[in-house]
């Protein structure tokens, strides 16, 4: 049996729990599910994603999230269970868990996996440098725990019984101790960097931030959102919300729009999923334009302009 | 406030990850090195909290001698002294190297009311030491952190969801790993790199465990081969792409 930690946001489900539940099928056809909360807004989805039992670990810390109750309670099911292998999506919060579960097993854990077989040992691929690296590793372990990379593999639909199992997992003082107590910020009326399908992007070619008023001339055209680079934040001249890359926002938009970025690992890994990826940058052999399915050579001061004045007639086109 | 950070040496790779004959390592010869980026700002919250409510910073890193390079560097910023654990320069897997932060911890003998680090590393990426030695050191722990203050003995950490921020308060002392746009690092003074000079670096041994999570080899995954359209940078490229986003989608 494998045992999957499902993440959601007060009832929200985070979509990176299914492909974890894809990936557990795929190892063995015995998965279950276990959910720190009320499962009542997902259980259907977990179900039909192939969760024969779905575990809910119920205390009145798991009404926000509390990463090392719940941590714990994984790692109390899993004693209980003894499943060949805990898996969880490789988000913050994923391998936030699971390094709390590891930590209370005293057990390995592998985060961001592309492949995972089980065996003695157990054999891994996972991502290295953001994904720009891969390792293939093996994993000396009873018990393995390993998060899955995002994305890495389709969520896809299987019959599972969906059994609702409660259990009271027993935590200390401590392990409720950190949990949210505050909200800031409501959602803001735009589309957010990680949600938008277009991203218009620029790095060190803008030559400072007066420049990215065109970047957003461009993305409100296209109903996108504005993106830079890391050292446009170390700069000062965006705040760090904008940051796509490995320090930042990894983002898969349809569209992907970069103007004067080199294209170092450092921000391909927050970009190299986009499904299209344009490149406007002076120099020909930066990485970004090599990995660009569109490479405009040139001044960016000088085509933004003319581009946008495009764009903009093409819009206001029936 | 005695403020511990934990920092790792890592390749300034830039754009290209090129590996060893062996592919167990990436090929450093023809590269820099710098600190894992995270930590940067881990360094500088912890300077500026001292600066705040006085105390002193204290470096940790865990690797060979050459950490020496960047530790000078955190020094000339502000931080007070460093420890280097030394290994046999061999990669240790996540356990490992939280237990071996812990032994130095103890070593050292000094209490921390804080411990930083950085949420995850740039090289290996686990996103699990910090969690491990709060384990180790039976105290709570705040991941991912992108706004932090103290009072009264109280940390009050920010970590970003969407457009959102989340909100964690813990009592000192604590663990908290920390994410690049918590702060923006300043620049080491020449005053600043002159003292750095004279500030304590002292080693200390430690004995790696034997890896659970062992490394068989490192791979450059496969770019997708992209006919890569090349457009001028005028009218005709601007109306290439305008029907390029149209197919996309993007534009009505």
């Amino acid at each position: 049996m494998i045992l999957v930690h499902i993440d959601h946001d007060r009832g929200v489900l985070d979509p990176v729990s299914l492909q974890a539940l894809t990936v557990a099928r795929s190892l063995d056809g015995d998965v279950h599910a276990v959910v720190a909360g009320d499962p009542a807004p997902f259980a259907a989805e977990l179900a039909a994603h192939g969760a024969a039992v779905i575990h809910v670990a119920d205390h009145p810390a798991f009404s926000d999230f509390a990463p090392q109750a719940t941590g714990h309670a994984v790692a109390q099911l899993a004693e209980r269970l003894s499943p060949a292998a805990v898996l969880a999506g490789g988000t913050a919060r994923g391998n936030e868990v699971l390094a709390h579960a590891a930590a209370f097993l005293d057990a390995p854990l592998v985060a961001d996996c592309t492949t995972i077989t089980l065996g003695s040992p157990s054999r891994v691929v996972r991502a290295r440098w953001g994904g720009n690296l891969l390792e293939e590793a093996t994993v000396d372990a009873s018990l393995l725990l390993a998060t899955v990379l995002p994305h890495a593999v389709p969520a896809e639909p299987a019959d599972g019984a969906g059994t609702i199992e409660a259990f009271a997992p027993e935590l200390t003082d401590a392990d409720v101790a950190v949990r949210v107590v505050e909200r800031l910020g409501a959602k803001a009326a735009g589309v957010t960097l990680a949600e938008a399908k277009t991203v218009v992007s620029g790095g060190r070619g803008m030559g400072g931030p007066e420049s990215f008023s065109m970047l957003e001339d461009l993305a409100a055209i296209l109903g996108g959102t504005v993106g830079c680079s890391r050292v446009v934040t170390s700069e000062g001249w965006r705040p760090h919300a904008e940051q796509v890359g490995q320090t930042g926002t990894k983002v898969a938009p349809d569209l992907y729009i970069a103007c004067g970025i080199s294209g170092a690992t450092q921000h391909l890994a927050g970009c190299k999923n986009s499904k299209v990826l344009v490149a406007i940058n002076t120099d020909p052999t930066a990485p970004m334009m090599q990995v660009a399915d569109y490479a405009v050579v040139g001044d960016l001061h000088a085509f933004l302009p003319v581009l946008i004045e495009h764009a903009r007639a093409a819009a206001s086109q029936p | 406030m005695e403020i511990l950070v934990c920092i790792k040496r890592v390749p300034a790779v830039g754009s290209a990850l090129i590996l060893t004959d062996d592919s167990m390592e990436v090929d450093t010869r023809r590269l820099g090195f710098q600190l894992s980026p995270h930590e940067e700002n881990a360094v500088e919250a912890a300077v500026q909290l001292v600066e705040l409510h006085g105390g002193a910073v204290t470096l940790l890193s865990l690797g060979t001698q050459e950490a020496e390079e960047q530790l000078r560097e955190q020094l000339a910023i502000g931080a007070d002294r460093a420890i280097i654990a030394v290994t046999d320069g061999t990669e240790p897997d996540p356990q490992a190297t939280a237990t071996a932060l812990v032994e130095a911890i103890r070593a050292d003998g000094a209490s921390f009311d804080l411990v930083l680090m950085g949420s995850e590393s740039a090289d290996v990426g686990g996103y699990q030491t910090g969690i491990r030695v709060a384990h180790a050191l039976g105290l709570p722990v705040v991941t991912n952190v992108k706004g932090l203050s103290v009072d009264e003995g109280v940390a009050r950490c920010e970590r970003a969801v969407g457009s959102e921020r989340e909100v964690f308060t813990v009592s000192l002392p604590a663990v908290i790993t920390v994410r690049d746009g918590l702060n923006i690092p300043r620049y080491p003074s020449v005053p600043g790199r002159i003292k750095a000079r004279k500030k304590p670096v002292t080693t200390h041994e430690v004995t790696l465990s034997a890896p659970r999570v062992v490394k068989q080899q490192l791979v450059v995954p496969p770019a997708a081969v992209k006919g890569t359209v090349q457009l001028t940078p005028d009218a005709a490229g601007a109306t290439a792409l305008v029907e390029a986003f149209r197919e996309i989608g993007v534009l009505s």
